[in-house]
């Protein structure tokens, strides 16, 4: 039960465009690898090569010596080798003993042997530690159980060598942990594991051995316990990234309250939260998945239903009813969920820019030259890196994408931003970007807040963090209070 | 990613390109079409046929339009050729009614004309807003929505006119048939409408925040919605509009026979849904164009008045052709995305 790979020489061409450049390199079985690299370094295509869901161009793979080319990823998965995505490939109407054995049902004759496929499901679940009865429908889970539920239904098909894409990007510390425990337990077992995460903290702590990538080309491997955090980073960008935060500037003493929210009550979501941020603040938002602070802040815009709730905005109460009545008065949210409610992906940069503000353009027809050069001026202003100003948003990488996100929501000029999750998936090189884009939001006067999962990035860039546990505010730290101890320990209730 | 740029230049161009080669689908079969037309009957390149093709393609094509919104948007509308038999048997009926006479009052007869023609496009705009409210503040799916109000209209008018045809008073024939008939500068009126129809859509998709806002809401609604538009009220309004395009369909369409009757309209949302299909229009919304319905409608009926003037395929299997015909454009579009 064990399984080696070598890269060789890896090439791969998308059409005209190469993104990996001759990868060379071998994993031994039986450890757990983080594979590091900025977006579009080209670990996704190349493990998507390893798990059969793209052919190299040239270059030879060897898996246990043998030269492989997988023509699928059922292939690969014979060979023992599961890609566990990102989004993960569960059908959601069906049970998690259906979603384990699709494809592969075990048969008896002409008719389905569920009996068979529910004892050995049962036992996949137990083995990795998912305590849920094998008929409950997936789209009963949560995002965590149903990553358990790949990782059995990898289990059930003999994985030997697990991929595993951001598989925390979702998970709450706690989840977080419990997957760890696994993959320590699968690897004692002879599974290999290669991680792939942008959370260095995570990779520092269950991974033996770091592998980076930059640019389509190998970069440096070394022992986890030999890289310190620091120089992981420093060999993903390629430079110093020491001064990923800039210096925080404190808030002028008479700073007036720019947004002032009290007892606000979102059904089901949130209890009686109350809070402020003053002009030129950055007010962050800690808190589990689940702790309601996306929700609060959606009913705050009047996307979610509130039972009750007073809104301040610079110092007078307002009645938002729905997101258009909230940018009027100055307040704007970019969502987490970047292709999901932040941008048409499908749209072309300049309508995702200026889509907020489309009254400034029209009169009564749209002004379509100003919107471009609405556009030259955000792409400069915000570092989007663009080669094609009339490309559609799906083309830009992740963190560009975001870039365009932020000039999006700033169009309407709000005094106060909502930016959750700002960082999520986006390299470090344009983390540090976006960090250095809320304090100059800050130094302008607006109020800033930021809901986040990244506790270093909440303890770097802000001037007070709310944290939240259960929709209840539990604390709020000041400057002298902030450290990932206190953090963590009010948003688990263990304070 | 470091080469990112180049990648992206390169296939956003070559996407572009493929998208408007893509648009030029529909114009490119329409010119085809002709050239087979012309020399299968000689009959077809004459002024009076094309004409006579572009009038009867103008109702479609003006219903076809207000669908285009709506298609966009993400929605459908279904219910267009009962709503269009509807309006129609409301308007003779009206106006039959006011050239009796109400408590002694007469009326002249270019009232009466102009206050039914008023009535269809109030009758248009009102069932599209309860189309729109239902769908929106409703939230039933418009497949629905519509496909209940197409049967609701047709039996409306069919009781209305009690199973058999309601038609125009003799008296108002004579002054309201030119809305159909008259040319201006050579042209029939139709035409002109339907230009006028398909211009105003072009600008107002194209060039007004309206527009922007509808092909935002049918690219991804959620991220309208996040983007502080106003979704219900935009989606509300394309059925509106598309309710006064099919008023303004049915002014044009009542002087040509004068009557209504159960099978007025019928099968007309088909050659609207597929004249925006044909035109390049996704049906899941997000991305279309007004011009290209505008050729999808045209590219309709030329096969229609093909088939009637050459013998090689029954004119009976006119709706086979054009079913053919979407199905093929619908291939031909597979995988756009």
């Amino acid at each position: 039960m064990s399984l080696a790979v070598r890269f060789d020489d890896i090439r791969k061409d998308f059409g005209p465009v190469r993104v990996l450049h001759g990868v060379s390199f071998e994993l031994a079985p039986g450890r757990i690898y983080g594979l590091l690299g900025e977006n579009g370094a080209g670990k996704s295509t190349l493990m998507k090569i390893l798990a059969g869901y793209e052919a190299a161009t040239t270059g030879t793979l060897l898996i246990d010596g043998q030269a492989q080319q997988f023509a699928s990823s059922r292939e690969a998965e014979a060979a023992g080798i599961v890609l566990i995505h990102q989004e993960f490939n569960l059908a959601e109407h069906l049970t998690i003993a259906q979603n384990m054995y699709l494809g592969h049902e075990k048969r008896r004759g002409w008719l389905l042997d569920d009996a068979a496929m529910r004892a050995e499901a049962t036992r996949y679940l137990a083995q990795v530690g998912l305590k849920k009865p094998p008929d409950t429908k997936v789209r009963a889970l949560i995002v965590a159980e149903k990553q358990m539920v790949e990782i059995a239904k990898a289990l059930s098909r003999h994985a030997r060598l697990l991929i595993m894409d951001e598989p925390t990007a979702t998970l709450t510390p706690s989840e977080t942990e419990r997957l760890f425990t696994l993959m320590t337990k699968l690897k004692d077992e002879g599974v290999t594991i290669i991680y792939i995460s942008h959370k260095l903290d995570e990779v520092e702590h269950i991974t033996d051995e770091v592998i980076v990538m930059r640019d389509g080309r190998f970069v440096a491997r070394g022992a986890t316990a030999g890289l310190a955090r620091q120089q992981m980073a420093n060999l993903m960008v390629g430079r110093d990234v020491s001064d990923m935060f800039p210096d925080k500037v404190a808030v002028a003493a008479d700073a007036a309250v720019a947004l002032k929210v009290e007892g606000l009550v979102v059904p089901v979501w949130v209890e009686h939260l109350s809070f402020e941020v003053r002009a030129g603040e950055v007010l962050g938002f800690a808190g589990l998945v689940g702790a309601g602070r996306t929700e609060a802040f959606e009913a705050i815009l009047g996307l979610r239903r509130r039972s009750a709730g007073r809104i301040e905005i610079g110092g007078r109460v307002v009645d938002v009813k729905r997101p258009r009545d909230a940018m009027r008065h100055g307040l704007t949210y970019l969502s987490e969920d970047r292709k999901g409610k932040a941008l048409h992906v499908d749209l072309n940069l300049q309508d995702n820019l200026t889509l907020m503000t489309l009254e400034h353009y029209a009169h009564p027809l749209l002004d379509l030259k100003a919107g471009r050069a609405a556009l030259k001026q955000a792409v400069g202003d915000f570092g989007i890196r663009t080669g094609d100003l009339s490309s559609r948003a799906r083309m830009l990488s992740g963190g560009n994408q975001q870039k365009l996100a932020l000039a999006k929501f700033l169009q309407p000029e709000p005094n106060v931003i909502v930016l959750d999750e700002p960082t999520r998936g986006v390299d470090v090189g344009s983390k540090r970007d976006i960090y250095f884009l809320i304090h100059r939001l800050a130094a302008q006067g607006r109020a800033v807040i930021v809901i986040s999962s990244e506790l270093i990035e909440l303890i770097g860039l802000c001037h007070r963090v709310a944290v939240m546990r259960a929709g209840r505010l539990q604390a709020t730290l000041d400057l002298d209070h902030l450290t990932e101890e206190e953090l963590i320990a009010h948003a688990t209730g263990t304070h | 990613m470091r080469p990112a740029p180049t990648e992206a230049a390169q296939s956003g161009r070559a996407m572009r390109l493929a998208h408007h080669l893509y648009g030029l689908g529909p114009l490119v079969g329409l010119v085809v079409l002709c050239i087979t037309g012309t020399l299968l009957n000689h009959d077809f390149a004459t002024v009076d046929n094309l004409m006579n093709v572009l009038t009867r393609t103008s109702f479609i094509g003006i219903i076809a339009v207000g669908e285009t919104f709506v298609i966009i948007s993400g929605g459908i509308d279904l219910s267009v050729g009962s709503m269009a038999a509807l309006i129609a048997g409301s308007m003779i009926w009206l106006m039959n009614g006011l050239s009796a006479g109400v408590g002694g009052h007469t009326f002249a007869p270019l009232a009466i004309i102009a206050i039914g023609i008023v009535l269809a496009f109030v009758l248009g705009g009102l069932f599209g807003w309860a189309h729109g409210l239902l769908i929106t503040k409703g939230r039933i799916e418009p497949f629905i929505v519509t496909l209940g109000t197409l049967g609701i209209f047709r039996a409306v008018l069919t009781w209305l006119a009690d199973g058999g045809a309601l038609t125009l008073n003799n008296s108002l024939t004579d002054l309201y048939s030119p809305v159909y008939y008259a040319s201006l500068l050579g042209v029939p009126v139709p035409i002109w409408v339907f230009l006028v129809v398909a211009a105003g859509g072009t600008l107002i998709l194209n060039r007004t925040a309206f527009g922007r806002h509808v092909q935002a809401i049918g690219s991804n609604e959620q991220v309208a919605r996040y983007a502080a538009i106003r979704v219900d009220t935009v989606k509300i309004i394309t059925y509106v509009l598309l309710g006064i395009c099919v008023g303004v369909a049915t002014v044009l369409y009542v002087p040509r026979l004068g009557s209504a009757t159960p099978t007025t309209g019928i099968l007309w949302e088909l050659e609207a849904i597929a004249a925006v299909v044909v035109g390049g229009t996704a049906l899941k919304g997000g991305e279309g164009r007004v011009i290209g319905t505008v050729i999808g409608a045209i590219l309709l009926s030329v096969i229609a008045n093909i088939l009637n003037l050459t013998s090689i395929i029954s004119v009976y299997l006119n709706a086979a052709v054009q079913g053919a015909v979407i199905i093929v454009v619908a291939f031909l579009q597979r995988g756009r995305r």
